[in-house]
């Protein structure tokens, strides 16, 4: 930890707001408390949880070196801070940007903080938060003054409790805005925070803002609460106001939000969202994690009745201000630009009309342009923020925001400007062309630091960076304007589901071996708010993923009528289709001493290793139990195509089938005459894998098999396009925990 | 020597002779080695890959008491040691300390086969910075302060020989200083110019 906390206490003391001060101070008694034995490690968690400290990869105090595990033998010895995460475990620290709206100063503090307490860089999240890796706990109050003292907080930036309120970084600059969401969702956000409804939650409430229903830059489907900017005129007077979301998510089976009401006056926002909060609080799931984001419960009650209690839930709250103080300095809310618009001058280099043909985006105001300045895995050094704030300084009035692609955005750039503003960016290295384009990849943080990683997200978004970079702009233009997105996980957090191109982490044992895969995730919409989720076709080993991309694009680019976009095309072709074409690149390489399948890329270190079984070979050993669990994986993939066929009822019934089919296959390893009789499969898989928690993910629980149960449950019941439609991403996800329960096991069965 | 300076988190970076001849990929299997083998006394932990940052961190191996990594901030590729765990005794001491770290760790990568020789200290140009504001702000009261903790070491470092010192002056930058000596040194010489 750092030897100068003290000092900058008192340094700071009178320059951080007083009731963040008092919350601050508040935090650092926790800590005390909890290094004395006095505070019970769980509240502690959620204590640190709850002003955005996370844990981090490997802060159980072991690590797999390749070999073997090792203890990491820590200087505070077994005092942890929280359940089974050692104290001088270095962790993560998120902090929340309202809106992604920034300035200069801020820039500068958070380039300070990286370089004192981080590894030099600052990352940008899918919800235009800031992350700060290998923090120590200790370090955590002085970070956060120092944060409180340039008008930031990490209050609230994790736990069970409202999220960034996130919204399009174009609002007030887009051309095709119905009007600024800025001053609304800064409202929002303010009137949340730590608000005494919002306190009370089973898992955490993500809102988000966009000024339009057409593009993507809010992606209001894919959260708890969405506001889409809408007017009406009534009386001849026009009206602002919100079409209004509830119940989106993405996580292991993403739902798309529903509509709540067509039009929500911006007077009512605070009090529905508020109203929404306490319908939550007091109905949602607590006890079962993976059962608690709203989406479930707006699922489980119906849009009708969760409209209906939200409603009554209005009628009881009693007047506050705050709900309506804010609108009328809303309507006149305005940025402004500092220097006078202007147009790009002519004759450039083809590197300046490639950046601004990819980088740069017209603005209403005519003269102006937004600036987006392309972050490689959305990581920015600390020499480069502070570049970024002279930047800002010089051509605008600090008008500068992060984006859900992990971006920054410059807006009120005079055209004029734009060859030095270039030119300045390239010097600091920040001059990339490609913006929102293919090589423009999404990523979280996956096996880097992530505890949840499945396999290396970064690495592969790396790979595939350098890869399309250096033929980018050779790229048919219809390739280029491709998503790609990736999680280390199925927990989403790189919104794979919403991208042409989506992957999420998986592992599969290959002859013994076990095998860091990607699901391939096709069909999702990125544009209209993330207007459609896409489906997995195939599990491929990693390190062929970026043949994955090079045969997908090529055949788009072959295959494509006029005009047609990616999602069209894997619609036009078909799953089945599309499927057969990677059939060869699912398998890893026969040849047993070719090891490069069995690393994850950017990790040397043999993946998994220690689930190896005694004796195996890789390539010998096939068991009944991969046969069978790959049969269950064709039936899902047979249920999308039903799906996609409009047989609903098919789609469902083949998703069911197919978890059941893998249950057996596990049940099948130690109780060989198990029958095909549905109950008994289910009631042999809880006795021997639910109750003995041998199915159960270190972090999920026992998540993925209550699917089935729940599946099982409800088996003779209709199914409905939505039903049949989770149920399939259920039990791929069940499948995929069949796998990893199996490379768990260590046991090959032989044939 | 005291001094109401109190230089703790000392930065060390010594720069390579040939930047365009290293492939910072090949740190990782090395960095990782280093934690499997437990090379040093200091718990290492995990690595980071930077690479795709231009003039960025590099590729790191993140420890609980510092860092080391192959840096190339400011487009100055070098072994650089990041101590972030405070330490006691002098400012001298602590000096010491990251100095020695930097060159074991350079000298431990120049004989790492895998390289193949391509990463080798220029001889000459050494970096010291100060991570930590609140103890050593980047202006002059700091600048004055350290001159004499600084040439203390930089004497016994260099054992006489002359060497310029420059300050990064800009006052948003950790405080520091590049030293470039009039005659070249191995890592071994360095080595042997601290003691033990």
């Amino acid at each position: 930890m750092k030897s100068s906390n003290l000092l900058w206490k008192e340094k700071l003391a009178g320059k951080v707001p007083e009731n963040l001060a008092r919350e601050i101070d508040g935090y650092e008694t926790d800590i005390a408390l909890r290094k004395q034995g006095k505070m019970d490690e769980r509240v502690f968690a959620e204590t640190r949880l709850r002003r955005g400290t996370y844990g981090q990869r490997y802060d159980n105090g072991q690590r797999y070196d390749g070999a073997r595990f090792q203890e990491m033998l820590y200087p505070s010895g077994d005092l942890t801070k929280g359940p089974n995460t050692m104290w001088d475990a270095p962790g993560m620290q998120r902090i929340k940007i309202p809106g992604g709206g920034l300035n200069a100063d801020q820039l500068e503090t958070m380039a300070e903080l990286a370089e004192e307490y981080s590894d030099d860089i600052a990352h940008i999240t899918t919800r235009q938060d800031f992350q700060l890796h290998y923090i120590h706990i200790d370090d955590t109050p002085t970070l956060m003054r120092r944060l409180a003292a340039a008008g930031i907080t990490t209050r609230e930036a994790c736990g069970n409790s409202v999220r960034n309120v996130t919204a399009c970084p174009y609002a007030g600059v887009c051309q095709d805005e119905v009007f600024d969401v800025t001053p609304y969702s800064r409202a929002l956000s303010k009137f949340l925070l730590g608000h005494p409804d919002c306190q009370n939650f089973g898992r955490k409430f993500k809102p988000a803002f966009s000024g339009c229903a057409q593009h993507a830059c809010g992606l209001t489907s894919l959260h708890d609460i969405g506001f889409i900017a809408v007017t009406r005129t009534e009386n001849g007077v026009e009206q602002r106001g919100f079409q209004t979301f509830v119940g989106g998510g993405l996580g292991a089976v993403p739902y798309m939000a529903k509509l709540f009401d067509d039009f929500v006056p911006v007077e009512e926002i605070l009090p529905l969202t508020q109203s929404v909060a306490r319908v939550f609080a007091r109905l949602g799931e607590k006890k079962n994690r993976s059962r608690a984001r709203i989406k479930f419960l707006v699922q489980d009650l119906g849009i009708e009745k969760f409209r209906e209690l939200v409603l009554e839930e209005r009628k009881t709250l009693t007047y506050d201000p705050r709900w309506t103080d804010f609108v009328d300095a809303a309507e006149k809310f305005t940025e402004a630009p500092l220097k006078p618009g202007g147009e790009t001058p002519g004759s450039a280099s083809d590197g300046f009309a490639r950046w601004v043909s990819t980088n740069t985006r017209p603005q209403k105001q005519a003269g102006y342009v937004t600036v987006t300045v392309a972050l490689p895995l959305g990581d920015i050094t600390a020499n480069q923020l502070r570049a970024l704030a002279d930047i800002v300084r010089r051509f605008t009035k600090e008008t500068i925001r992060t984006t859900v692609e992990q971006n920054f955005a410059i807006r009120w750039v005079s055209k004029s400007d734009l060859p030095e503003m270039y030119r300045e960016l390239e010097v600091a290295g920040l001059g990339d062309a490609g913006a929102g384009a293919i090589v423009d990849i999404v990523t979280c943080p996956g096996t880097d630091t992530c505890k949840l990683g499945i396999s290396s997200s970064r690495g592969l978004a790396g790979e595939l960076h350098k890869r399309l970079a250096e033929k980018s702009f050779e790229l048919d233009e219809s390739v280029q304007r491709l998503h790609i997105k990736i999680s280390g996980c199925f927990n989403s957090c790189g919104q794979h589901h919403v991208a042409d191109l989506g992957f999420y982490g998986v592992s599969r044992k290959v002859g013994g071996f076990a095998v860091p895969h990607f699901q391939v995730v096709l069909g999702g919409e990125w544009e209209h708010n993330g207007g459609s989720y896409g489906l997995p076709v195939a599990a491929i080993p990693s390190k062929n993923i970026p043949q994955v991309v090079t045969r997908l694009t090529e055949r788009y680019v072959n295959g494509r009528t006029n005009g047609e976009t990616f999602k069209d095309f894997v619609k036009r072709t078909g799953k089945m289709e599309l499927k057969k074409a990677l059939e060869d690149l699912a398998k890893p390489p026969a040849d047993p001493n070719d090891r490069s399948f069995y690393s994850d890329w950017g990790d040397p270190r043999e993946y998994t290793l220690g689930d190896m079984g005694v004796g195996e070979c890789a390539g010998e050993v096939v068991s009944s139990v991969d046969f069978d669990l790959a049969a269950a994986e064709r039936e899902v993939f047979d249920a999308q195509v039903a799906l996609e066929e409009g047989q609903v009822e098919k789609a469902g019934k083949t998703a069911y089938q197919s978890m059941v089919h893998a249950a057996k296959a596990l049940v099948k390893i130690n109780h060989q005459g198990i029958s095909d009789d549905a109950n008994e499969i289910v009631g042999e898989f809880r006795t021997r894998f639910y109750d003995t928690q041998k199915f159960w993910d270190p972090f999920a629980g026992g998540k993925f098999a209550n699917y089935l149960f729940d599946a099982h449950q409800k088996a003779d019941q209709a199914y409905t396009a939505d039903s049949s439609r989770y149920l399939i991403d259920e039990a791929q996800l069940f499948i995929d925990a069949a796998h990893s329960c199996y490379n768990k096991m260590g046991t090959a069965v032989s044939a | 020597m005291s001094s109401p300076l109190q230089l703790q988190h000392v930065n060390v970076k010594l720069l390579a002779s040939d930047p365009a001849s290293v492939d910072l990929e090949l740190l990782i299997p090395i960095f990782h080695g280093w934690i499997r083998d437990r090379v040093f006394e200091e718990l290492l932990l995990d690595v980071a890959d930077y690479q795709h940052v231009p003039e960025g961190p590099g590729v790191m191996v993140i420890g609980h008491e510092g860092n080391y990594s192959v840096d190339n901030t400011d487009g100055r590729l070098g072994v650089r040691y990041n101590r972030k765990a405070a330490l006691d005794g002098t400012n001298q001491n602590r000096l010491n300390q990251a100095a020695r770290a930097a060159l074991t760790a350079f000298q431990r990568l120049e004989g790492e086969p895998t390289l193949n020789g391509t990463l080798r200290f220029d001889g000459r140009q050494i970096e010291l910075f100060v991570n930590d504001r609140a103890r050593a702000p980047n202006h002059d009261a700091t600048r004055v302060a350290a001159q004499p903790e600084l040439h203390a070491f930089f004497a016994k470092l260099f054992q006489g020989a002359d060497y310029a010192l420059s300050h990064v002056t800009e006052p948003r930058r950790l405080f520091g200083v590049r030293v470039k000596t009039s005659k070249p040194f191995t890592v071994a010489q360095l080595l042997g110019n601290l003691g033990n």
